[in-house]
């Protein structure tokens, strides 16, 4: 393809129709993002750690946020969090993280000169891109933005006057997550075709790597709920702004008697956990995709299980469709209901505990070669086992009662979707970055980082759950307005402190990627000694990324320390010898 | 000036990390090897941080749990609270041992297989056998689970009201409660937002029999021992009320009426004895709601019989509260 047409500056950095010039404006693009999202958890924890005090990180907001003695505002507060919540579940872990990685490696993978569609990837970048801005500019908006948490329940989310957030902010944000909605499905219909239809010769659907699989389930996940959210969205752009009574009944507020009658606010509910649920697999599926990669090559082992694997994944996909209501047990549902979902809801424990041990089983009798990558990778295993052990807590509606909403929530899914797939992230950056740009990461930084992140982490999020335990509700500005949760100040000085060693220690990799990018040692063509197709590319960038004919698979992805091969890998396109087996 | 003073330190620092991993990077090209290629040396520092680190993660985990054991909320005070209680210490339990199994495994796994270049890994790519097994395992833990919380949860929520179970409604609104007791009758007047006005903040209909004998206080007394049933209802956003010392929460949503019943079996006397002096029962919200949803509370009281009976006929009921004193 790259004879069919010349490229200059603006088609090859900015409109690019390449996959792998996309898969890295995403990456940009949520690196941005990831750093704002963070320093809004450092400003919000530091004021979880000095009620009301003034910080000099306060400098960083504008000063109508702060009261006359330098304190944080209680409702800027909650605009801190919800901006944070959003920034990371959308910008950083969906777009971020499948936005890169689908992009970059879906046609490295299969043997595909690119995208299905090109142009249509490329509109699906510019719309993110949209969508930032327009999430960015409402940080501006005299009124504060969005500030209704990342759920945005109705009807706090759809009056002004209950919180200034809902003002301009909250339309914006509408607009910013319906930009970022149709950027996804551009996206995720790509991803879709692209894997159906463009496998080279060979490449089966058996013999796809595992991050191709959770890529492509994925992509349909989002495909399938996305538009709900949308849908969701628009009933509330209606109720804020014509006047209907979708989510509203019953309502005065500050002394106005509102109109609104017949509407449901838990239809509302309904409505955005049908996406909601799915959502956190959205988030966390490509990162198990890339860890089962990282894990498999660096163990020098194939991945155990590999078709428990993918059974895992689909059952996964599938149940997380009918487990929305574990988020509603306490909306006043029908028992019955919520039964249904605590049942659902634990099945999931099932495939989720054969992933576990099926990494497990590939580490066990291994020849591990710890690259940052493959740190960040088991990294990655420890928090899903931490954190999807809480989710039994969660999913069993009895003993939700009693810490719904709570910081036993909060702790529990930073571990299972936060760092799972902040670590998987980094895991896939750091593996295939020499892929990226040619070049490699520094790997004593890599090491700090992840030891770094590793300590910070589970300091910040494991006390949270004797916080949620001790009865402390989330979304709260202070926790000195309760005599009973006097107690647990020494608790909060240790998590924000956690917090704050943790964000500085991402500057090490921040510092790393930027320099590796100019700097970094040249890498060589596959350089982790990987099967996959992507390392048979030349390592210069070009558009088609094969310069002659297009690899023919001949073998799956996982031939790691094969008896009778000669080297310890064996790349898919080298043909089964005589009398060799398929696995 | 102390914005630019920052601002030239971080650019030094930046400067003085290049120059380091640039002279790391020459010596090692000097030394002919390549830097970011992963040397046995490595594997080993890096599979003992795993056990050191990992481990280390363990032991700060148990010292979490004993260090703020005595922060966690005291037994439940209510009955079924008790059940729920149960559960959650099986469930803990279960989760813990499940964690000490697997996390110590991942760790030492790293450790035991850190690869070195003259080994060769044990190629393995499944095991149906095991794998059945470790499927079954898991199935079968989680049916018991489940049947053991369904039970549970259908004690909490499925509870029988008779004629002896006192009604009380608690009102959420931007940033407080109220609560109406149903009075002698033990039924709760209609009420409707749109009769919200002056001194009737809870928009009852006084036209509805049943309202005069209402009373409006900004406290819930209970009786200990005697099943009660509490109504929500919200004036603006969605709140949720939280009794965390009674494992009792329910969302209280504008439009719709939700309930939860329950029968406390302590007072706060005896819970001061065992809690210390400053013990109260409190109500607290638990679904963001606005600038204050962190400072929204109201006072639950569970005493004797005797106590309520005094308390309650202090009170004035709606009659006289609303319509005699205009
Ligand atoms: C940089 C380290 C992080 C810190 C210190 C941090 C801290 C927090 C805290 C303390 C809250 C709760 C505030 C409250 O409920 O009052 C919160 C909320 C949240 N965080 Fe994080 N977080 C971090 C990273 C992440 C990551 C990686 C994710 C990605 C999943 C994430 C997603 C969320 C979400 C969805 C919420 C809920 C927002 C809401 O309540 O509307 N955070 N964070
Ligand atoms: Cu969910
Ligand atoms: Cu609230």
């Amino acid at each position: 393809m790259s004879e069919h047409h010349k490229e200059n500056f603006i088609t090859k950095y900015v409109f690019s129709m390449d996959h792998k010039m996309i898969a890295k404006q995403f990456l940009l693009t949520g690196m941005f993002m990831a750093v704002v999202g963070m320093l809004m958890s450092a400003i919000f924890r530091v004021q979880l750690a000095n009620p009301g005090e003034s910080s000099i990180l306060y400098n960083l907001l504008p000063s109508t946020w702060l009261n006359d003695a330098g304190g944080l505002n209680p409702d800027k507060y909650l605009a801190l969090v919800t901006m944070h919540g959003t920034i990371l579940v959308f910008w950083v872990l969906t777009a971020g993280l499948s936005g890169t990685f689908a992009n970059f490696l879906i046609p490295l993978q299969i043997g595909a000169r690119d995208m299905a569609s090109g142009f249509l990837n490329m509109l699906s970048y510019w719309f993110f891109f949209i969508a930032t801005v327009v999430l960015m500019s409402s940080l501006f908006v005299e009124s504060g933005p969005a500030s209704g948490g990342w759920t945005i329940y109705p009807p706090l989310s759809a009056l002004p006057q209950a919180i200034p957030g809902s003002g301009t902010g909250m339309t914006l944000w509408l607009i910013s997550i319906t930009l970022f909605v149709v950027g996804s499905l551009l996206g995720g219909l790509n991803y879709i075709v692209t894997i159906l239809n463009l496998r080279t010769i060979g490449m089966t659907m058996k013999r796809l790597p595992l991050t191709v699989w959770a890529l492509l389930i994925t992509a349909i996940l989002g495909v399938l709920s996305f538009p709900v959210l949308l849908s969701c969205g628009l009933l509330l752009v209606f109720d804020r702004s014509f006047g209907t009574s979708f989510y509203l009944s019953d309502i005065i507020i500050n002394g106005e008697v509102l109109h609104n009658e017949g509407g449901s606010p838990i239809l509302f509910e309904h409505l955005f956990w049908f996406l909601g649920h799915p959502e956190v697999y959205i988030i966390l599926l490509p990162a198990l995709g890339i860890v089962s990669e990282v894990i498999a090559v660096n163990s020098r082992k194939p991945i155990f299980g590999y078709k428990a694997m993918v059974g895992a994944l689909l059952l996964i996909a599938f149940l997380s469709f009918i487990v929305w209501g574990h988020h509603m047990f306490m909306t006043g549902m029908n028992p019955f209901l919520g039964s249904v979902f605590t049942f659902t809801t634990l099945l999931i424990a099932i495939p989720s505990a054969v992933k576990v041990f099926n990494y497990l089983a590939t580490l066990w009798r291994g020849n591990i070669r710890f690259t940052p990558a493959m740190l960040f990778a088991i990294g990655t295993v420890s928090a899903f086992i931490t954190g999807g052990l809480t989710g039994i807590i969660l999913g069993d509606s009895a003993l939700d009662i009693n810490v719904h909403d709570t910081y036993f929530v909060v702790g529990h899914f930073h571990i299972v979707m936060g760092l799972s797939a902040i670590y998987g992230m980094f895991a896939g950056v750091y593996h295939w970055f020499p892929k990226m740009y040619g070049r490699m990461m520094n790997k004593h930084l890599g090491y700090i980082h992840f030891w770094g992140t590793f300590i910070c982490a589970y300091g910040v999020f494991f006390p949270m759950h004797f916080l949620g335990l001790a009865g402390l509700p989330r979304r709260y500005y202070s926790n000195s307005a309760f005599p009973m949760f006097d107690g647990l100040s020494d608790i909060n000085a240790l998590i924000t402190f956690f917090a704050l060693a943790g964000a500085i220690v991402q500057a090490i990799f921040l510092f790393n990627f930027f320099y590796s990018i100019f700097k970094g040692t040249k890498a060589s063509q596959n350089p982790w000694k990987s099967n996959t197709l992507e390392w048979t590319t030349p390592i210069e960038r070009i558009h088609g990324n094969w310069p002659g004919e297009l690899p023919v698979v001949k073998r799956w992805a996982y031939d790691y320390s094969k008896p009778g091969a000669e080297e310890d890998f064996i790349i898919q396109t080298e043909p089964l010898k005589d009398g060799e087996i398929e696995h | 000036m102390t914005n630019i003073l920052i601002f030239i330190i971080v650019i030094l620092v930046i400067a003085t990390l290049v120059q380091i991993v640039r002279v790391g990077e020459l010596l090692s090209e000097i030394k002919n090897k390549d830097v970011n290629e992963v040397s046995d040396k490595d594997n080993n520092t890096q599979g003992l941080l795993f056990l050191i680190v990992g481990f280390g993660f363990l032991i700060f985990v148990v010292w979490q749990m004993i260090t703020w054991n005595h922060l966690l909320l005291p037994p439940a005070s209510s009955v079924h609270g008790t059940q729920i209680d149960l559960l959650m210490k099986v469930s803990m339990g279960l989760i813990i041992v499940v964690f000490f199994i697997t996390s110590p495994m991942l760790f030492y796994f790293a450790f035991k297989y850190r690869g070195k270049k003259s080994n060769n890994a044990y190629f393995l790519s499944h095991n149906n056998k095991l794998e059945v097994v470790w499927t079954v395992i898991p199935t079968i833990i989680l049916t018991v689970l489940i049947i053991f919380g369904l039970k549970t949860w259908d004690n909490a929520m499925n509870v029988e009201v008779t004629e002896s179970t006192k009604l009380i409604e608690v009102y959420a609104k931007q940033y407080n409660w109220t609560a109406r007791y149903s009075g002698i009758d033990n039924k709760l007047g209609k009420a409707n937002y749109k009769l919200v006005k002056g001194k009737n903040t809870l928009g009852v209909d006084m036209l509805d029999v049943n309202s005069a004998d209402d009373k409006m206080a900004r406290e819930v007394h209970l009786v200990v021992n005697e099943p009660v049933l509490l109504k929500f209802r919200s004036q603006d956003v969605i709140h949720s009320a939280f009794l965390p010392h009674f494992r009792v929460q329910m969302n209280c949503v504008p439009g719709i009426s939700t309930q939860f019943g329950f029968t406390p079996n302590k007072t706060t006397a005896q819970m001061k004895e065992s809690e210390g002096e400053d013990f109260e029962y409190v109500l607290l919200c638990n679904k963001i709601c606005g600038a204050s949803h962190f400072n929204m509370q109201m006072k639950f009281i569970v005493e004797t019989q005797e106590e309520y009976d005094i308390w309650i006929a202090s009170q004035d009921n709606l009659e006289k509260k609303l319509l005699t004193q205009k």
